[in-house]
């Protein structure tokens, strides 16, 4: 499971990272990003959802609408960037309309907060317009012949339970505002989505809910025609039990007598070493369970038939992650 | 004292007492808050179903439950109408129904219910109304609080309430403070200034100011065509027209519902799992909750790693475990895994008995499985009414 073909391919320029809250998407962003950057490539890591993850992850500022440099690395470089509906219309006016004051007027108003709210999906066409200018845009102000400005743009995009949506918004978008540059951008976005240089990674953990929205999202995002990338399984743990114990913890076939005695011969048997016996057992017990269910779930997971690969649990758990975390994950990807 | 020594000094903080909660009749709604991902719904579920085995006559609207946990409260469909649950052990008058909330559908009735049935077709086909009613972030906060009114109002023949309690689950969000924003923001969205500034040149009266404010919507709405394209505009424009007769209604009903969920028959239990973003937004609505004087019960850590042999730490058990015999060297590592998680999320935790005023916690062990049908959720229920509070930390920085 160590090659990851699309993950690291240098043709895929937009990598959109999905999966269920809580499932470390935003974690597994970074360390993509990070592992494209080491291969000496600039890549923008960007987030839409206003939550400054990344921020928090590389212990910095909050990230702003302009990119951010992150990390630096001999040729490669990592750019962090938050994308703000708000802004993101504000700019579009003036691009388009040259409305710098009235713009925000506008705002004042409230018929920015109107459009970014509320206009059905408008907030979502606006990211995504702002993710498609991240991956198009070339250095210098010319079009055309210079190279692209990013070598990859890494989305750390809204969970599984929206991405469908969220990705697919410029084809509705595009069907609901008729005429406009709001129209005609969306074309162009839906393009890019589609297209061959796109991928859209699924993040999940071995447990129930997680690898459910997965399976609902890899039917949703296919029916949509949106290109799969990776499945990347985080936070897997290494099997602590061999063949042997698993069956016996569950069949439940101990020899209780025989772990206290060795308890005690270790000096860790306590007052009753029988009853810290069973209690450890009962652990052990509980594990097997675990490792049952992680099973039947990771045969779920592979019969979607996605390139997989598996990101071991850090020691620092969960939410407790930084940037060292992100370095770690990275080398596995690598 | 500075805040830092106070908290040295606490010993555990209160505990949320769950049983003297259910059992108090003078409370009427339960609501379960938290952010996503922390075991909100099985924790709402299983609070209704021990308030139904307590005596209670109590309904539990889910969100967005996880297939298997509907699956055993006996909900195949969302049908947005509440069911009774098979398999419970009632005791006296208790009853247990279960709904999953179905937005649109809700919003739907909302209208059908307030205009004439023409005006009603209408709206209902329009397309800025059906964007709204199942895509506007915030739509099904505002739905879950227009249930729970709805609810709230059903009778029995006798003309008495058909539930004595009803428990909420909260829409899946990222921050738990959406429930309490959204229905603000869709009810200050659709009784908004720039709606009547869309809607004034339909309606411009004869009033030299109708006129100036209809020339500046007039611009505006020249701009919102171009951005978005004219047919959008002309869709919010006869969406908002038919929605005349209930205009201001909205924001009005969205503060009559924050008002109930302020008032004393509400109970606001907020869900945390031990993870550090969990817990940071569990304090963040335990704040808000406090700081808008909401009636808050208190905080359940769900999900927390325990362990009967904790005594035996993590560091000492890997020590020994190599000179252990293969067989009780796994076992050995297993304990360990454990109580070392243990530990991190003791530590996670124990910020929550740093709040103040000092908030009352208790605390649910995770179980080896997920929580799927009606036997494993009475034992969440039993969990929540025997937990500890949550421990502050032990260990000094």
């Amino acid at each position: 499971m160590r090659s990851v073909p699309d993950l690291l391919d240098p043709r895929v320029r937009l990598h959109v990272v999905t999966g269920k809250g809580g499932t470390g998407k935003t974690t597994v962003a970074a360390a993509l990003g990070l592992a494209l950057a080491r291969r000496g490539r600039r890549v923008l890591l960007m987030e839409v959802e206003g939550r400054q993850g990344l921020a928090r992850l590389f212990d910095v500022d909050p990230l702003g609408y302009a990119p951010t440099p992150l990390v630096r690395l001999g040729d490669g470089e990592l750019l962090g960037l938050a994308v703000d509906a708000k802004a993101a219309l504000l700019e579009y006016l003036d691009v388009f309309y040259h409305l710098g004051r009235a713009g925000r007027t506008l705002d004042r108003i409230g018929a920015v907060d109107f459009a970014t709210t509320i206009a059905p999906g408008l907030r979502d066409v606006l990211l995504t317009g702002k993710v498609y200018d991240a991956v198009r845009t070339r250095q210098g102000s010319r079009r055309g012949d210079t190279p692209y400005e990013y070598d990859h743009v890494v989305l750390d995009a809204p969970p599984t339970g929206r991405i469908g949506n969220f990705l697919n918004v410029n084809a509705v978008g595009a069907g609901l505002a008729k005429v406009g540059p709001i129209h005609t951008q969306a074309v162009s976005v839906m393009k890019v989505l589609r297209s061959q240089t796109t991928r859209v990674h699924l993040v999940s953990l071995l447990e129930d809910m997680p690898v459910q929205e997965t399976t609902d999202a890899v039917t949703e995002l296919r029916d949509l025609g949106l290109p799969l990338g990776s499945l990347v399984l985080n936070q897997v743990r290494p099997p602590l039990l061999d063949a042997d114990m698993l069956t016996l913890a569950t069949e439940q076939r101990w020899d209780v007598a025989a772990l206290a005695e060795d308890l005690t011969s270790l000096g860790v048997g306590g007052r009753h070493p029988r009853s810290r016996a069973e209690g450890l057992l009962e652990e052990v017990r509980d594990h097997a369970l675990r490792v049952e269910r992680e099973g039947e779930l990771r045969e779920r997971l592979l019969a979607l038939d996605l390139p997989t690969v598996e990101l071991p649990q850090l020691p620092a758990g969960r939410g407790g992650l930084d940037d060292s975390g992100v370095h770690e994950l990275a080398d596995e990807l690598a | 004292m500075s805040p830092r020594s106070r908290a040295k000094a606490a010993g555990p903080g209160p505990r949320l007492d769950v049983d003297a909660l259910l059992d108090d009749p003078s409370v009427r709604v339960v609501v379960c808050c938290g952010s996503g991902g922390v075991g909100k719904t099985t924790v709402a579920a299983a609070l209704a179903l021990r308030a139904a085995e307590r005596g209670r006559r109590a309904v539990v609207l889910t969100i967005d439950p996880a297939r298997r946990l509907a699956q055993s409260l006996g909900l195949s469909e969302l049908d947005n109408t509440p069911r009774p649950v098979d398999g419970v052990r009632t005791t006296g008058e208790g009853s247990l129904d279960a709904m999953m909330l179905d937005m649109k559908r809700t919003f739907d009735e909302v209208v059908e219910a307030h205009a004439t049935p023409e005006k009603a077709e209408q709206m209902l086909a329009n397309p800025f109304y059906q964007a709204l009613s199942s895509s506007f972030a915030g739509t099904q906060e505002y739905m879950a609080m227009e249930k729970l009114g709805q609810l709230r109002a059903v009778t029995d023949p006798d003309g008495r309430e058909r539930w004595d309690l009803i428990v909420v689950d909260t829409p899946p969000s990222r921050s738990a403070l959406d429930f309490l924003d959204a229905p603000e923001r869709l009810g200050s969205f659709l009784d908004g200034r720039l709606i009547r500034l869309l809607l004034a040149p339909a309606k411009a009266g004869g009033r030299a100011y109708v006129r100036v404010l209809s020339s500046i919507a007039g611009g505006v709405t020249g701009v919102m065509n171009r951005i978005l394209g004219a047919q959008v505009l002309t869709d919010v424009q006869t969406f908002v027209a038919a929605f005349d007769t209930m205009f201001g209604g909205f924001r009005e009903r969205a503060q009559h519902t924050y008002a109930l969920l302020a008032g004393e028959g509400t109970a606001f239990v907020v869900v945390a799992a031990p993870e550090g973003d969990a817990v940071r937004e569990a304090g963040f609505f335990v704040d808000r909750l406090q700081a808008e004087g909401m009636p808050l019960a208190g905080v359940v850590v769900n999900r927390m790693t325990t362990s009967t042999e904790a005594a035996l730490d993590s560091d000492r058990t890997l020590e020994v475990a190599d000179q252990a015999p293969p067989g009780t060297r796994q076992v050995l590592w297993v304990h360990a895994r454990r109580v070392r998680r243990l530990e991190a999320e003791r530590e996670v935790a124990a910020r929550l008995t740093r709040l103040h005023p000092p908030v009352p916690t208790v605390v649910a062990p995770a179980r080896p499985l997920d929580v799927t049908d009606l036997e494993s959720l009475r034992g969440v229920g039993d969990d929540l009414s025997t937990g500890p509070a949550v421990s502050p930390r032990t260990t000094t920085p």
